[in-house]
């Protein structure tokens, strides 16, 4: 009765974890729900609301002022001589908040998401795509803002230069920023499924990965004044690498080492798979634990 | 006929944790790992009781299915029984993929496309249009498939009107309507089924019903069913698997597993004597709730018998003795009322015991309660408030297959329908 001669199975269910059980095929199958779930987000990000989109306009630029009264009046970090400020603290914040958003949004992917991963089975890794990608947006709106003093600035007269040499690197930069977010999301998001402990330890722990990701000073700074083993640790930050990068190329404060940025770029890619190995072996059986 | 394998079960168990997952989960944590580092077996997975939920354990573990085997040829349609925990439920989460077998693993030659839910991913604030996008894509549809679906998507829920309107809006009816029919629509190799039809008004599971039959029967689509409506599944399965405390107990046509369930299943419920009152001259003894036969469980559309077995220290003719049934259904609503003050039976000197008998079971499947209320010489001998639980399985009431939604009515009912043109 059993065909053993022609056993050419689809594929099989079975408990064993593989290290790394990507399949790429699977997920391009799927990529329309890829879509779908962005434009969800898209959707559904500002219905109902008053301000709406405002919110994510007052967000960076109340975190600007406040960075810039702190650290620059009250604290004179000094911030290259013809940049304002205000605009040096908003370019950094416009692209740490993506991290953020992307880091807070996905690492609570398995947790956010238990009905649907409960009842059904796409492959896991696209919800955590989809956030990191509908959050672009929010980041797009967030530029347009950083634009807009920018050109203020510029009509006021000051003396700003835009790197546009390597401008093509800054799509690059935000990659990095997203495979980052990205990463130690989805690997948050597997270790919280059984202990809820970091969650605990995300909300004030992004927090404190901010100062020592030099958003509200540049690495000079940073390479003068703090002891060396922490200027050796924001040196060699990924997150202070790319906020230094792309700051050097919108308003030409810092530097760019093409041999750091491939550190950088490596470093995110790693990241990006160790999150991506960790949260496959969770998401087969995270429903019993979750 | 050779009939190709399209999906095969190879020693599927689950295993899982009893009790809070909390203290001690970091640490039996480590134990596995280590006991990993050094090559050896998974500790835990040696212990584990059977699944049997009335029985107490004395293990941290527990085997909600323990060596599944089992094979589904390409076209067949399955049913798969059980009591509540028996681990239905389980297994259907492991042939979606939604969680992984603990040991085993299932072959499939076909995509799996499962149903435990309508709407899943469903979001209020998106137009139901958007929805069937979403949804359908959730259930692994592409959007060109969506795309070329979408009006007879549309048109088999009837919500054509609200299609532009939030989801929010709708009412729970419609959103189910919409979301079933998203998931009939899906056309995956093997579909897996989860007491989704339980759903909507009786138009509208008529529908789903018939859908269900046009997609195992007319597109020859392999299906496993799981439900609780004996009715449904009998009209639309072919074979069926009784699943008992996490094991296959049995594998076969799907009316000799129905009967295996039934006759399993057969009331075996003390009663109840917390709630009583009365003289106490003569006391109801034992209820038993039978079926077709003495151990099978009731069944709407068959035989249905109760029997009330009394004790009395002194003779008591037929003539003194007045025995009224009240049945409730689950919510405490009065359906029936019987007595043998309404029939006319011939004098017995000494009653030991009373046979009420339906000869077609008209109750709706469901939970009822019997309390019992005993008269000797027109005074109050023995009261027993809800003196004992019985369920009512679905049988066959109406001769095809279709049945009364469950929140629509207990009480069923012969009836004709004649349709004129004029």
């Amino acid at each position: 009765m059993n065909t053993q001669n022609n056993e050419t199975w689809l594929y099989t269910i079975s408990g064993k974890k593989k290290l790394l059980d990507f399949n790429f095929k699977e997920i391009w199958r799927y990529r329309d729900l890829l879509f779908l779930f962005v434009k969800r987000d898209v959707i559904t990000l500002y219905k109902q609301t008053i301000l709406g989109p405002l919110w994510y306009i007052i967000q960076p630029l109340f975190t600007a002022v406040i960075f810039t009264l702190i650290f620059n009046n009250l604290g004179q970090i000094k911030t290259g001589d013809v940049v304002d400020p205000f605009l040096f603290n908003l370019t950094g914040i416009t692209l740490w908040n993506y991290f953020k958003e992307c880091l807070t949004g996905t690492s609570s992917t398995f947790t956010k998401n238990q009905n649907i991963f409960g009842k059904v089975y796409f492959p896991r890794v696209i919800m955590p795509m989809s956030v990191t990608i509908s959050n672009l947006l929010k980041f797009g709106i967030q530029l347009l803002i950083l634009i807009g003093f920018y050109l203020y600035f510029l009509l006021k007269g000051d003396n700003l230069i835009l790197n546009y040499k390597y401008l093509l690197l800054l799509p690059i930069y935000v990659f990095m920023m997203a495979l980052l977010g990205l990463g130690l999301g989805m690997l948050l998001s597997a270790m919280t499924t059984k202990y809820r402990d970091l969650t605990v330890l995300l909300s004030f722990g992004v927090q404190l990965l901010m100062y020592v990701s030099a958003v509200p000073y540049p690495l000079s700074e940073a390479q003068e004044k703090f002891p060396p083993l922490v200027s050796k640790f924001v040196e060699y930050n990924p997150l202070a690498q790319i906020i230094e990068g792309f700051r050097f190329i919108v308003i030409d404060v810092g530097q760019i080492e093409m041999r750091k940025v491939i550190f950088t770029l490596v470093l995110s890619i790693l990241m990006f798979l160790l999150g991506l190995i960790v949260f496959n072996r969770t998401e087969k059986s995270f429903i019993d634990t979750v | 006929m050779s009939s190709e394998i399209i999906l095969k079960v190879e020693g599927v168990s689950k295993q899982y944790r009893l009790g809070v997952v909390g203290t001690g989960t970091l640490t039996h944590d480590l134990n596995r790992w280590w006991s990993k580092v050094r090559g050896k077996e998974d500790p835990y997975l040696k212990v584990g009781n059977i699944n049997d939920r009335s029985k107490k354990v004395d293990s941290q573990y527990v085997w909600a299915l323990k060596d599944i085997n089992f094979e589904v040829n390409r076209g067949e349609v399955l049913g798969i029984i059980g009591k509540n925990g028996a681990g239905k439920s389980t297994l259907l989460k492991i042939l979606s993929k939604v969680t992984s077998p603990s040991t085993g693993q299932i072959k499939t030659k076909g995509h799996i496309a499962s149903l435990l839910e309508v709407g899943t991913g469903f979001h209020p604030e998106m137009t139901g249009r958007e929805n069937i996008y979403l949804n359908g894509a959730i259930l692994g549809m592409t959007k060109s498939e969506i795309n070329s679906k979408i009006d007879e998507i549309i048109d088999f829920s009837g919500c054509l009107k609200y299609v532009d309107t939030p989801v929010k809006r709708y009412s729970s009816g419609m959103k189910v309507r919409l979301a079933f029919a998203v998931a009939a629509h899906l056309e995956p190799d093997i579909l897996v089924v989860d007491e989704v039809l339980a759903v909507g008004d009786a138009e509208f599971q008529k529908k789903a019903i018939g859908k269900m039959q046009d997609i195992s029967k007319g597109e020859g689509r392999t299906v496993l069913f799981v439900s609780h409506n004996m009715a449904a599944v009998r009209s639309l399965c072919t074979r069926g698997i009784l699943i008992e405390n996490g094991r296959i107990s049995s594998i076969g046509t799907i009316d000799k597993i129905i009967e295996l369930y039934l006759d399993k299943d057969a009331v075996k419920n003390k009663i109840n004597t917390d709630n009583r009152s009365g003289s106490g001259l003569m006391k109801v003894e034992d209820i038993i709730v039978s079926g077709k036969k003495a151990n099978m469980s009731p069944e709407n559309g068959a035989l249905f018998r109760i029997e009330i077995q009394l004790e009395s220290q002194i003779k008591i003719s037929s003539q003194q003795l007045r025995l009224d049934l009240k049945i409730n259904d689950y919510m405490g609503q009065r359906v029936a009322w019987l007595s043998n003050y309404l029939s006319d039976i011939k004098t017995v000197e000494e009653v030991k015991k009373i046979v009420f008998s339906i000869p077609k079971l008209n109750l709706n499947g469901g939970t009822y309660f019997i309390s019992t209320d005993l008269y000797i010489d027109k005074k109050r001998s023995d009261f027993l408030q809800n003196a004992i639980s019985f369920d009512i399985n679905n049988g066959d009431f109406y001769g095809n297959g279709r049945s009364v939604p469950i929140q629509e009515s207990r009480i069923l009912m012969n009836f004709n329908t004649e349709i004129l043109g004029e």
